[in-house]
């Protein structure tokens, strides 16, 4: 036997199963420092930034002003607030943002997702009203047109209508001062375009 | 202090593996027999610290001590006692002391019953089981210790989640674990053989066992999985394609390609580093598997508590066991002795096309499962892969692998006569036909029917073909059959009855997936409602009360053609604690198929609910499929010729005597 | 064939058919529409469900969305497109072909071609028919043979 020529082994392909393993070790490992920075996988980031907002005319609550309509909302910079008196995180949000709208910053316009309006109407007045106006979504129409998944949640819209930023839980006072003022300031200070 | 003891044996276990993973692979390097020796009382030790250690922490849960962590989290006075033994697995840190029990298992099995084996290929098996181990204890006992204390002890646990106590639920882990953790000893004996350099029809024997013991388990525990899900989730799904049974089905695909692999090794010396390939990465896949629903990686309704720090840990883990191993194959698997030469048509090439179908069926589920890990990794996306995708790229793979599976055990090996063995099998191909055409007439032209014919055709094919093959081989209808059948080796008879079982479950997946019907509607009590020609009477819901939650106990009246059949009682329950509802259904089967009622919410104020029937034909031929599939693989086992570790006995007709001593070097 | 009544008592955490009579469509091919679009779409609470089998709120108010839009008149494909745009390719449960997906999609008959190419060089490489010896070579072959008887007891 030993006298046939051994062939020649193409090693390359020997070593495919090997760099498959890695590339997914890697991919594996960014994963997990991504989870572990606080990252969670079940977030699904909005597609919606830099999109005009859906519209939408929502009844008021019950002797509570007027309307919440997408269309009054052009010409200023908002604060969309997604909540309801269901909503057990949208109790450790409310006093931030009864800060919020004391400060003056921005107005707030509450929508009470899912709600009774009588619930809704007790919950704002035991936890204090934040709101401008507050509009009812009980069928998630709103919700879903701001591709909403949980409450609390919380968009800045631009003068021109356009949903600029999401907030997808408790606005912190950190994520207020870090992120959300300077960016309402910024908007405030661009001009309105037609 | 018995659980101290456990904790402690834990420890020492540790000691002894990192023991068994040196001394043996050194003593192998150097032909050193005492060195080598070392292996089987190391292996056997450590089997007994472990169960030892396994022992304890059960005996903490049988008698709620609840001082310890595990017990307090996961178990409750109250509690029935399968119910605390099964509490045992049933999270994170026991589960992995079960998996740990289960190495050691195979390992002393091996130890024990390997006596044949050459000492070189033992010992380099036993020291990497020995390194598998020392992985794992490390992980247990630094960062998943089920041992650890609750100080002062409280006075009862918190686990009495109804949900988890379950028959199906209970037994399924350990059959599941049974089947991943067997396959680490192909694994092992996979690295041995790389590391002597050599593999041959000798190493093919002596894996087989191990691997067929493995995929019974792993097919009986996947079995039990859909099951209980199925009889659970009350809607009539088996089978959802979630992350965590991709995890356990793809194992299942290479370690049945591992095991076909094995036989044109043992019978032909050929696809060796192929078949070397495939048990590295059947255990791999069960350590992904493993990794996956303890990292907070993906996200699923199966996982366990998600820890990242937990993950990395496994993660390199894994990265040391699978990259080492891989490194190794491509260092060494070029070297590999090509072996016998085989034309496309044969039962090599038949084999081989089975691996590749089976292996690309794998690696389109780790696609699928994996992908949005990907796209969310490199930060181009979140996108979710479910079970439409699966669906559609999975079944067109099965379908010339069933066919093929028809047709291959009638090819002879190095060169077959395909038109031959077609001809032969000219009766299942008529009867799959004449199905198919059956189905079209009784279902009309329709997506649907055209699915369902496909599927009968390939179930009538391959369930005639296999009792075709198999009556041929014991010459049915000729003088002598019988004394035939009962001289047949064992793994004949295993593998007809596992295609066979093949067949069965792919008509029971057909027929209930094409003609499954539901009827969701409000009834009043005394209504009526027709269900694939069943009718089911309301005749409504009665308060009760169970010790820890209240419920809507309803009563619903089966008949078919004005003959009274069963009572339903379907229930909605709510728990005290932890508070949430659920719903009981009842399901009634004839066996052929199956019959089901759940129970809604009320509506309005007089006795009204919301019911849902299902009905699904053929249903309980998929669990018929796969007992038969894992009856056929045990029956495999107990073939004569696979006893390599019992003494050698006069060397009769149908044996294979395998030489046991040390080769001398080529 | 005799029945047996066997019950089998089980737990349920949601029922996992989710919908509610009172949330179909009266018409049933429009209803079975729904279904089939429903079970295309991925609940964005309870992840590993669809909205058809998911309890969440959220889940229903999007049945009932796919079902008030079935009735105005839109296609499976458009509500499909306007669930996307809300909430982006996560809730598709069949990715959509897109340069993204194009790895998932082309995987599988990529690694099958890989597969065969490797699995005919394995076959095509090695197995030539046997083609008749030459002179020399049956000469050297009986030579051989020779040797063989005689070196054998």
């Amino acid at each position: 036997m030993s006298d046939i020529p051994a062939p020649k082994v193409n090693r390359w392909p020997y070593l495919i199963p090997l760099a498959v393993v890695l590339v997914l070790a890697g991919l594996f490992g960014k994963r997990l420092l991504d989870v572990e920075q606080g990252k969670d996988p079940s977030l699904i980031p909005t597609v919606l930034e830099n999109t005009p907002m859906p519209a939408f005319d929502l009844t008021p609550l019950p002797g509570r002003g007027d309307a919440l309509r997408s269309e009054d909302l052009k010409g200023q910079v908002t604060l969309v607030n997604f909540w309801g008196s269901w909503c057990v995180a949208c109790v450790a949000e409310h006093p931030m943002l009864l800060e919020i709208a004391r400060s003056g910053v921005v107005k707030i316009q509450g929508v009470a997702w899912r709600d009774e309006p009588d619930a809704s109407l007790a919950w704002l007045a035991r936890h204090g009203d934040p709101f401008d106006k507050v509009g009812q979504d009980p069928r998630s129409h709103a919700a879903i047109g701001f591709g909403v998944v949980a409450a609390p949640e919380s968009f800045v819209i631009d003068k021109q209508g356009v949903i600029r930023y999401k907030e997808p839980g408790i606005i912190t006072r950190e994520k207020w001062q870090a992120t959300i003022k300077p960016l309402i300031e910024r908007l405030k200070s661009e001009p309105l375009t037609k | 202090m018995f659980t101290e003891l456990g904790h402690f044996a834990l420890a020492l276990a540790m000691v002894v593996a990192l023991i068994q993973a040196s001394v043996p692979l050194i003593g192998a390097q150097r032909n050193n027999a005492a060195w080598m020796a070392v292996a089987k009382p190391a292996a056997l030790m450590q089997f007994a610290l472990v169960a030892l250690s396994f022992a304890a922490l059960t005996h903490a849960f049988l008698v709620s001590d609840f001082s310890v962590l595990g017990v307090y989290q996961n178990s409750h006075t109250a509690k029935p006692l399968l119910y605390k033994i099964s509490g045992v697995w049933g999270n994170h840190e026991g589960s992995l002391l079960l998996w740990v029990t289960i190495l050691a298992v195979f390992g002393a099995a091996v130890a024990a019953f390997g006596a044949n084996l050459p000492p070189a290929l033992r010992a380099r098996a036993l020291a990497v089981q020995g390194m598998i181990s020392v992985g794992f204890l490390a992980f247990i006992l630094f960062s998943s210790n089920p041992f650890l204390r609750v100080i002062p002890a409280p006075g009862q646990g918190q686990g009495l989640n109804p949900l988890l106590q379950d028959p199906g639920l209970a037994v399924h882990p350990p059959m599941l674990y049974m089947g991943y953790v067997g396959f680490s000893m192909a694994f092992s004996f996979a690295v041995a053989a790389l590391i002597d350099g050599r593999v041959d029809a000798a190493w093919a024997r002596w894996v087989r066992p191990w691997t067929l013991a493995a995929w019974a388990f792993l097919t009986l525990g996947i079995g039990l999985g859909s099951w209980w899900s199925y009889y659970t989730l009350g809607w009539g799904g088996w089978w959802v394609w979630d992350p965590v049974e991709n995890a356990s089905f793809m194992p299942w695909l290479t370690g049945t390609a591992l095991l076909h692999s094995a036989i044109v090794v043992e019978k032909r010396e050929a696809l060796k580093s192929w078949t070397i390939l495939l048990a590295i990465i059947t255990f791999s896949l069960s350590l992904l598997g493993t990794f996956l629903v303890r990292s907070g990686v993906l996200t699923s309704v199966h996982a366990f508590a998600a820890d990242p720090t937990r993950g990395i840990f496994i993660l390199a883990l894994l990265g040391l066991a699978i990259g080492g191993s891989l490194t190794l194959y491509a260092i060494r698997a070029p070297q590999l002795d090509g072996g016998g030469a085989f034309a496309p048509i044969s039962r090599e090439g038949g084999l081989l096309i089975n691996n590749l179908l089976l292996t690309t069926a794998a690696a389109t589920v780790l696609l699928g499962t994996l992908y949005p890990l990907v796209t969310e990794a490199l930060e181009i996306g979140k996108i979710s892969v479910g079970r439409p995708y699966f669906d559609g790229v999975f079944i067109p793979l099965m379908v010339p692998l069933v066919a093929l599976l028809g047709v291959g055990p009638l090819l002879s090996w190095k060169r077959a006569d395909l038109q031959g063995a077609l001809g032969r099998l000219k009766i299942a191909g008529a009867l799959a036909v004449v199905g198919a055409g059956a189905t079209m007439a009784i279902a009309g032209v329709s997506l649907v029917a055209l699915g369902a014919a496909l599927g009968f055709t390939l179930a009538l094919w391959l369930a005639v073909a296999s009792l075709m093959e198999w009556g041929g081989r014991i010459r049915f209808g000729r003088e002598g059959a019988l004394a035939r059948l009962i001289n047949l080796p064992r793994s004949a008879h295993g593998m007809t009855l596992a295609h066979f079982g093949m067949a069965v479950l792919i008509a029971g997946v057909t027929a209930s997936s094409a003609w499954k019907q539901e009827a969701i509607q409000v009834m009043k009590p005394g209504e009526t409602m027709d269900i694939a020609g069943y009718t089911m009477t309301f005749k409504g819901a009665v308060p009760q009360q169970g010790p820890n939650y209240s419920a809507a106990h309803a009563t619903i009246e089966v008949s078919k053609g004005g003959r009274p059949l069963a009572t339903l009682h379907p229930e909605l329950r709510t728990y005290v604690q932890p508070p949430m509802q659920t719903t009981f259904t009842s399901i009634h089967t004839n066996f052929f198929s199956d019959l089901y009622a759940a129970l809604g919410e009320a509506q309005g104020e007089d006795g009204e609910y919301v019911t849902r029937f299902y009905y699904q034909p053929l249903l309980p031929f998929i669990w018929y499929g796969v007992i038969l599939m894992v009856l056929g693989g045990f029956m495999s086992l107990t073939d004569r010729r696979l006893r390599v570790g019992a003494p050698r006995r006069a060397a009769t007709k149908d044996v294979d005597v395998s030489d046991a001593a040390p080769q001398p070097a080529e | 064939m005799k029945w047996s009544t066997i019950f089998l008592a089980s737990l349920l955490a949601t029922a996992a058919v989710a919908v509610e009579p009172s949330e179909m469509l009266k018409d049933p091919a429009l209803e079975a529409r729904a279904r089939e679009v429903s079970k295309h779409l991925r609940c964005v609470q309870c992840q590993n469900e669809t909205i058809d089998e998911s309890n969440a709120e959220i889940a229903r108010d999007m049945r009932l969305l796919v079902r008030e839009r079935i009735t105005a008149g839109d296609s499976n494909d458009a509500i499909m497109a306007y669930m996307t745009s809300r909430y982006g390719d996560y809730v598709r449960l069949q990715p959509r072909f897109m340069p993204v997906t194009y790895l998932l999609w082309f995987g599988p008959a990529v690694v099958l071609l890989l597969g065969a190419w490797a699995a005919s060089r394995r076959m095509g490489r090695r197995y030539k028919e046997p083609s008749a010896l030459s002179a020399e070579e049956q000469s050297a072959l009986a030579a051989a043979d020779d040797r063989q008887e005689g070196g054998r007891a």
